[in-house]
């Protein structure tokens, strides 16, 4: 499944790509996450909480940011554990255009489920990765940006 | 007996006290103290390495009493599970057999194969336990696309089974059917799939065991089909504990249709654990756990040719087939697309030549294995689509296609090119029962009506031929399978005149206790209510092998017949003693025994008090009691068959198909209770109805994730979904059992795909609809009319 966004962030490209790599600003950003610890510059291991239709499960795992090309965007990926509700693995290709001292902050996400959720949750769970892509990259946003961003078009 | 309650009546269930007022009792219901319960962690990838199991967290959680991996059952020398029938390749190799641990080693090889069990005080200690378990796994690529588990580079799934092969095997010549093949006149094509099921029983699986550490006596209670098969599997080739020290009970068991005939993992961990935590472990599988992890049914892919003259006179079928069975073979998991398939392919039809080719596949699925009809459904639903195909192409009226190749009356018993002998049938005259019956004269008109509506109507035909009752065991033995196919029966009296009848066999929604004492109640003369039916456990019932393939009646009420013979003949002895007559005068009608042409009488009853109370009783000469011991073994299969024909409306604005009308002629030789025949008749029906319009396990074909693992996504029949049914019968009686009787547990859902399919296919034909699989979901119906978009 892929999951394509984009938002305009009335910030300069420097200090969003800086923020991308700002580990509290993650922290904050991703739903349902309860701890992120740094590991080195691009690793760290997180703890997140998700509910996927019926599925409810805590995910044990790591955080990885790669092919960084500051300031045009990065590669964040993320593979977790959720135990006997099974796994969840994804990533994001961010990338990052100026417009007239304004960002566009575009996403291209994939994600693959296993086990339980994927059983019971495997039609939910484009809506849900959407929804939860939306989340992360709308308080993003609103973190680094001001005022409040608009998504220009979700696809 | 009486009329209400004899053979041929309409008894209504003794069983259904109890299953209709919630008193039944099930495994998950037993109370056992100081029990312990069980949860299985399964694996979320459909092929992994495991690099490592870190249980240390999860074994200082509260409330866990114990956490087993598959090390610990490799060092306890555990051994693995096996398949029962060995099936040979076409250049007589036995099948490949890779090893099928009770617990995954160092590798997973399906979305749900077990990585480690966990013993705890609660159900949800044990699952917040295996929460916390760590495996650290190595995800590799999967082997899940059927059709292309034997190419080049795709990931094999056992080392053993090189190139994911387990047996290339044949039936037939194939130069025979390749020259019949020359002389066609027209030859039909079919490439068919017979889609994925998910077994789905009312009750899941469930397991409970006890380990008596004064006696050294397992207990286990188990969702079995076949509970001394169970026993042997597990003492003979698995746990090694002596058959006499292990006792298995299949109490009342809500619906198998073949799914608890195997012997899983998790009752063969539940039983070894017991001795080795020293306390009671239950288990009841997970909805989402029965989707996993029970035997899954059917899924070929086949390509199929049929050579006709030009009067339309079958002359040859040809038939290759890929069977899947998933990532282990189950128990009798080979058996099904060979010798439970491939030797149907002759249907009701005179086909002289017919060569079929079936590949088994393993792949990184669940296991595949018999499902209500194993290997007939997939017959069926490849001849009965072939034929109709073959009408529709050559523009012969698909009755009358069929009528011309039916194997003829005179023609019984008849041998067919794939190894089986008919005993006994008469097709034509239930063709046309069911055309009478389904106003198919009528058709055309109502199809004109339903246009006028909008609506796409169509009717299809399936007729088909079952071989079930299995079996006779010497064929059993010749062609692979690893046991016999006979049941036993003992019928005990007691002092006080009533009886209990205690046969091998196993009642999981057959109707048994209902039927069986029928029988014995028909031929002792004894009242119904004094009839018990005793069955599902090691320890009091005779060495049986319990309920599939419809045999209970035909294999099993043979056996209760021949212990009956058994009564009387020793009843008669004892009436001879007192009545002072010769034993050659004695006569037994309804329940008593008669000095011919006299008045002189003795009641069963009485013969029964004389032996328990042998005062006076012929002790020099017969032994007191009155307690007989029987088994049968068949002397071939039993041949139920029947036309099917369905119709249907189709909505081309949705796609939805409505079932109109659904028409089931059959026979099924002699038929002791016509309402439970009927019962299983409809519950057949339904799950063929399942197959062809609902019912698709799906398996993502790169992660080999079920996305099917739910009622969300997984569509059973419902009861709206069909019409009240058109019943009727035909008898032709079995002619080698003494009930004459054949099985009715299978057909409708052996023949019901076809029909259906058939009549979809008949809907769409006219609007320019080539092919459609199953199932017919109204998303695919609609695709199919609107061009795939």
């Amino acid at each position: 499944m892929e999951i394509k966004g984009e938002y305009r962030i009335e910030a300069p490209r420097e200090k969003v790509f800086a923020a991308l790599n700002d580990q509290d600003i993650l922290k904050a950003c991703i739903p349902g996450c309860e701890s992120l610890e740094k590991l080195s510059d691009t690793e760290m291991t997180a703890k997140v909480r998700l509910r996927i239709g019926p599925v409810s499960a805590a995910f044990g795992g790591k955080v990885t940011l790669s092919d960084i090309d500051p300031p045009n965007g990065y590669k964040i990926s993320g593979e977790g554990q959720g135990g006997v509700a099974g796994f969840a693995k994804g990533g994001a290709v961010v990338r990052l255009t100026e417009d007239g001292g304004v960002t566009i902050l575009a996403y291209d996400v994939d994600a693959q489920v296993g086990g339980k959720i994927a059983q019971v949750g495997a039609r939910l769970i484009t809506g849900t990765a959407k929804k939860l892509a939306d989340q992360f990259f709308g308080k993003f946003a609103e973190k680094v940006g001001a005022p409040p961003p608009t998504p220009v078009e979700a696809a | 007996m009486t009329a209400a309650t004899g053979i041929g009546a309409r008894a209504l269930r003794t069983e259904d006290k109890r299953f209709l007022t919630g008193t039944g009792r099930y495994v998950d219901d037993l109370p056992l103290a100081r029990a312990t319960y069980a949860y299985f962690l399964r694996s979320p990838h459909a092929h992994a390495k495991i690099k490592s199991i870190d249980t240390a967290a999860a074994k200082a959680m509260p409330g866990v009493v114990e956490i087993f991996t598959g090390k610990d059952t490799a060092d306890a020398k555990v051994g693995g599970l096996i398949c029962g029938w060995v099936v040979k390749d076409k250049h007589g190799q036995p099948h490949k057999a890779p090893p099928h641990p009770v617990m995954a080693l160092d590798t997973v090889r399906y979305v749900g194969d077990t990585v480690a069990m966990v013993v705890a005080n609660s159900v949800g200690a044990a699952r917040d336990a295996a929460e916390a378990i760590e495996v650290d796994y190595e995800v590799l690529p999967a082997n899940v696309d059927l059709a292309r588990a034997f190419d080049k580079g795709v990931p094999e799934v056992h080392p053993e089974a090189p190139g994911n092969l387990i047996y290339d095997w044949e039936i037939g010549v194939k130069a025979d059917a390749d020259a019949a093949f020359a002389k066609a006149a027209h030859v039909t094509k079919l490439d068919i799939v017979n889609n994925r099921l998910i077994p789905n029983a009312m009750e899941p699986r469930a397991a409970a065991a006890d380990y008596d550490k004064g006696t050294g006596n397992y207990t286990l209670w188990s969702t079995s089909q076949n509970p001394h098969v169970l026993r042997l599997i597990l003492s003979a080739f698995v746990l090694g504990i002596p058959e006499h020290k292990l006792r298995v009970i299949a109490p009342d068991v809500g619906g198998g249709f073949g799914s608890k005939i195997f012997c899983y993992n998790e009752e063969t961990m539940v039983t070894w654990a017991a001795s080795r935590v020293g306390r009671p472990i239950k288990w009841t599988a997970e909805r989402s756990e029965s989707f996993l992890t029970d035997a899954h049914g059917r899924d070929h892919v086949t390509h199929a040719e049929l050579a006709l003259d030009k009067d339309g006179k079958f002359l040859a079928l040809k038939v290759d087939t890929i069977a899947n069975m998933g990532a282990y073979l189950s128990t009798f998991s080979t058996a099904v697309p060979t010798y439970l398939y491939a030797t149907l392919l002759a249907g009701q039809y005179t086909t002289p030549v017919i060569y079929a080719n079936v590949r088994a596949a393993v792949t990184h699925t669940a296991p595949v294995d018999a499902y209500r009809g194993a290997g007939r459904p997939e017959a069926t639903f490849v001849i009965e689509s072939i034929v109709s195909k073959a009408a529709a192409e050559m523009k012969i009226d698909p009755a009358e296609l069929r009528r011309r190749n039916f194997i003829p009356a005179e023609a019984f018993p008849y041998q067919t090119p794939v190894a089986l002998q008919y005993d006994s049938g008469n097709y034509p005259p239930i063709i046309d029962e069911a055309i009478a019956i389904a106003d198919y004269k009528g058709f055309e008109a109502r199809r004109a009506e339903a246009k006028a509506r909008g609506k796409l109507r169509g009717i299809g035909f399936s007729s088909y031929i079952e071989a079930c009752g299995l079996g006779p065991s010497r064929v059993i033995g010749q062609l692979g399978g690893g046991v016999g196919q006979w049941e036993s029966a003992q019928i005990k009296f007691n002092p006080t005149g009533n009886v209990q009848v205690l046969t091998g066999a196993h009642s999981h929604g057959q109707s048994h206790e209902t039927t069986f004492a029928q029988i014995v109640s028909d031929k002792l003369g004894v009242p119904i209510e004094t009839v018990e039916v005793v069955h599902g456990d090691t320890a009091t019932t005779p060495f049986g092998m319990g309920s599939y393939g419809s045999r209970s009646l035909a294999v099993g009420g043979s056996a209760i017949m021949k212990a009956a013979d058994k009564i009387i003949a020793k009843g008669k002895k004892i009436a001879a003693h007192l009545m002072e007559a010769d034993v050659a005068d004695v006569v037994f009608e309804q329940g008593t025994f008669k000095v011919a042409g006299t008045d002189k009488a003795v009641p069963l009853g009485a013969t029964v008090f004389a032996a328990y109370v042998p005062h006076n009783y012929p002790l020099e000469e017969l032994e007191p009691g009155m307690d007989e011991n029987a088994f049968y073994d068949p002397s071939n299969f039993v041949y139920p068959s029947g036309t099917q024909i369905c119709e249907v409306e189709i909505d081309p604005e949705t796609g939805v198909t409505e079932i109109v009308s659904f028409t089931a002629v059959d026979d099924f030789g002699n038929i002791v209770n016509p309402m439970i025949v009927e019962g299983q008749v409809h519950g057949g029906i339904v799950q063929g109805v399942g197959q062809a319009l609902h019912e698709a396990a799906v398996y993502d074909k790169q992660t080999g994730q079920l996305v099917s693992g739910s009622y969300m996504d997984y569509r059973m029949p419902r009861a709206e979904d069909v019409p009240s049914f058109k019943l009727a019968n035909k008898v032709t009686p079995c002619p080698h059992n003494p009930l004459g009787v054949k099985g009715c547990g299978e057909a409708g859902a052996i023949a019901a795909p076809a029909a259906v399919m058939n009549a979809v296919r008949d809907a769409l034909g006219p609007v320019g609809v080539q092919h459609i699989e199953m199932p017919a979901t109204p998303m695919s119906v609609w695709q199919a009319i609107n061009g795939g978009k």
